[in-house]
């Protein structure tokens, strides 16, 4: 037993790597599903041990030598408040969903081929949770990568119900792997001027060694820190899919598999975001890229076109998976800005709104699953009169759209609460007004469902449907709940997000 | 003239990592494109390899045999780009699978025709 409480940090990766191999061999027919649930089950239980384990030691830090080769020279796991609050936002997810998709990837996945899907749904596992956790700058492009061809693969698997999912994955390839490309050039940049490739040496060189000498007669490596980081930035920004860099995400998210689109809208982005805080506070440190460089400006400026330009192209689509995966861009939008404010409310509310969103788009995916299992698709006109026939799939759904708007007693509210008080807080009110402008903007969207699906009528002549089934009926109401449970008792979200903000900018001298 | 003479090698990574940047960007051709992709890869391992090498340095295997000083090359770079490589391989071949299942339900690879054959279609 002690074997595997003191191995969590690498056994978290491990486990869905090696158990995605297996059931890419043994897992056809139903084992498949069965494997990945064990995997995800067993992860979840993994994170929340990780995340109580580092609340409870006293640095706030657990760090993992791998193969006991000490910090600069082996690769070593870090753990700290951030990343084992976005660890077990990335397990949760994952764990419900699995859940939900065992019925739900019965129409949408061929069948002969579930093992490799299985087995590809949990490698995106092992990527996200690697990406997450490790303390290694080229062991995260690694991760990045593992994590980016495996939601290649998930997403073109949705070909079978509409082609169009083929055009998007490898639009998502080319602009993915170039995205990876800048991210590995940064890192050759840095490698130059540090010799290391461990995030927290190259810090510690970074601020000795290098940036002090920048105010004397002779800076050392100026120009190569600011092109490593520039490259860093924009490869990260396509990741998590900032505006303007965003054009990949619509399409992949809309004709990905259901289950694959609540997976990755609410954990593949977040990552993305969460490798760019990583970056940003602690590898070359918000004193260089905001106080120097002044990367916070751009940053802001992106994140508020994002919230405003995402929300407005989301009320413009009739496929409501559309509708949900440019909402998804205005909430990235939330998210960029909270740590481009760079102070304790900003950051909590990026940490916050991470969590929250996940709980809160995933379930609305969800019920859109439940819709395309039922009614065979997701347009506008197949939510009409949904109300009264799935009753309960449409309340989640609706749950989800009021934590969008951020009402009052939603998650979303929380979230935008701290935002906006950080925004005030920084004096940027300007962006304040942006938060605000952007919950006047996704009012409208969810308006336009929730009127279709309450007031609207069902076509004529159209089948009565019936509610979901239960293993898909669960997970999606499962994590509406949530979005409102943690909207009304905001205690335990708050108090791990502030944590880990305090941690980021006290860890940053 | 000396700047080019000087940082050659550099000058390759450019030119290697440009010359598949505009690939991507402006060939319609998706098998060009992902071999455009290949190619901006490239120039990054080429980068990588070329910030380990030190003039005069050989390889750092069996040192102390050498006797007295020896320069030799870093060796990191070369097994980072070991693990690099692989990954280009599996995007690539990700890529062209993709690729063929799009000339199966499209039957052509060009993304002009792809748009217009998708411009038809619903949402």
């Amino acid at each position: 037993m002690d074997l595997i409480t003191q191995n969590i940090p690498a056994l978290i990766v491990v486990t869905p790597l090696v158990m995605g191999l297996l059931t890419g061999i043994f897992g056809r027919k139903a084992a498949g599903w069965w494997m990945a649930m064990g995997t995800t089950s067993a992860v979840l239980a993994m994170a929340v041990q990780l995340l109580v384990n580092v609340l409870n030691s006293g640095t706030l830090q657990v760090t993992y030598q791998m193969g006991n080769w000490p910090a600069p020279f082996g690769i070593v796991y870090v753990v700290d408040p951030l990343n084992a609050s976005v660890l077990t936002v990335v397990a949760l997810i994952g764990a419900v969903v699995t859940l939900f998709a065992r019925k739900s990837t019965l129409n949408e996945v061929p069948q002969d081929r579930a093992h490799f899907f299985w087995a590809i749904w949990q490698f995106c596992m092992v990527g996200l949770l690697g990406i997450t956790i490790t303390g290694d700058a080229f062991n995260l492009y690694v991760l990045l990568e593992i994590s980016s061809l495996s939601t290649y693969t998930l997403v073109a698997m949705g070909k079978g119900r509409d082609r169009r999912a083929l055009t998007a994955a490898i639009n998502y390839v080319v602009l993915g792997s170039i995205g990876a490309c800048f991210y590995l050039l940064g890192i050759a940049y840095l490698y130059m001027v540090t010799g290391s490739l461990n995030i927290a040496d190259i810090h510690h060189i970074l601020t000795t060694k290098v940036y002090p000498t920048w105010a004397t007669d002779a800076p050392l490596y100026h120009k190569t820190v600011v092109a490593g980081f520039a490259f860093m930035a924009v490869g990260l920004s396509l990741k998590l899919a900032l505006f303007p860099l965003h054009t990949w995400l619509p399409n992949a998210y809309t004709y990905a598999p259901s289950a694959v689109s609540a997976l990755l809208a609410s954990t593949a982005t977040k990552v993305g975001a969460y490798a760019f805080i990583r970056v940003l506070y602690s590898l070359v440190g918000i004193d260089f890229a905001f106080s120097h460089l002044h990367t916070d400006q751009v940053l802001l400026v992106c994140a508020g076109l994002a919230i405003v330009v995402g929300s407005a192209m989301a009320i413009r689509q009739q496929n409501v998976k559309k509708l949900l995966a440019y909402s998804s861009i205005g909430q990235i939008g939330y998210i960029c800005m909270g740590f481009a404010l760079a102070n304790q409310d900003g950051l909590t509310a990026s940490v916050i709104h991470i969590f929250n969103h996940a709980l809160t788009k995933g379930g609305m995916f969800m019920a859109l699953g439940c819709v395309a299992y039922r009614v065979g698709g997701t347009r506008l006109e197949h939510l009409r009169g949904l109300g009264r026939q799935m009753p309960w799939t449409m309340a989640a759904f609706t749950a989800g759209g009021m934590g969008l708007i951020g009402v009052p007693l939603t998650a979303g509210f929380v979230s935008k609460w701290y935002l906006v008080s950080g925004a005030i807080g920084a004096g940027q009110v300007l962006w304040a007004g942006v938060v605000l402008v952007g919950s006047i903007l996704a009012l409208i969207y969810t308006w336009r469902c929730v009127e279709a699906i309450y007031f609207g009528q069902r076509a004529e002549g159209a089948p009565v449907v019936r509610e979901a089934p239960l293993t898909m009926l669960v997970p999606t109401l499962l994590l509406a709940g949530a979005s409102v449970y943690f909207g009304i008792d905001t205690r335990t979200t708050t108090e791990i997000a502030g944590t880990a903000a305090r941690f980021l900018l006290g860890a940053t001298p | 003239m000396q700047l080019v003479l000087d940082y050659y090698n550099y000058w390759v990574c450019i030119i290697l990592m440009m010359v598949g940047f505009y690939g991507v960007m402006a060939k319609t051709n998706l098998v060009k494109k992902a071999i455009s992709l290949g190619l901006f890869q490239t120039g990054i391992l080429v980068f990588y390899i070329t910030i380990g090498k030190i003039e005069g340095g050989t390889a750092p295997v069996n040192v102390a045999a050498k006797g007295g000083e020896v320069i030799y090359t870093n060796p990191l770079p070369h097994a980072l780009m070991l693990t690099a490589i692989v990954v280009g391989v599996a995007t690539l071949a990700v890529a062209m699978a993709i690729v063929v299942n799009i000339r199966q339900t499209y039957g052509t690879v060009d993304e002009h025709d792809i748009h217009l054959l998708e411009h038809e279609m619903p949402d």
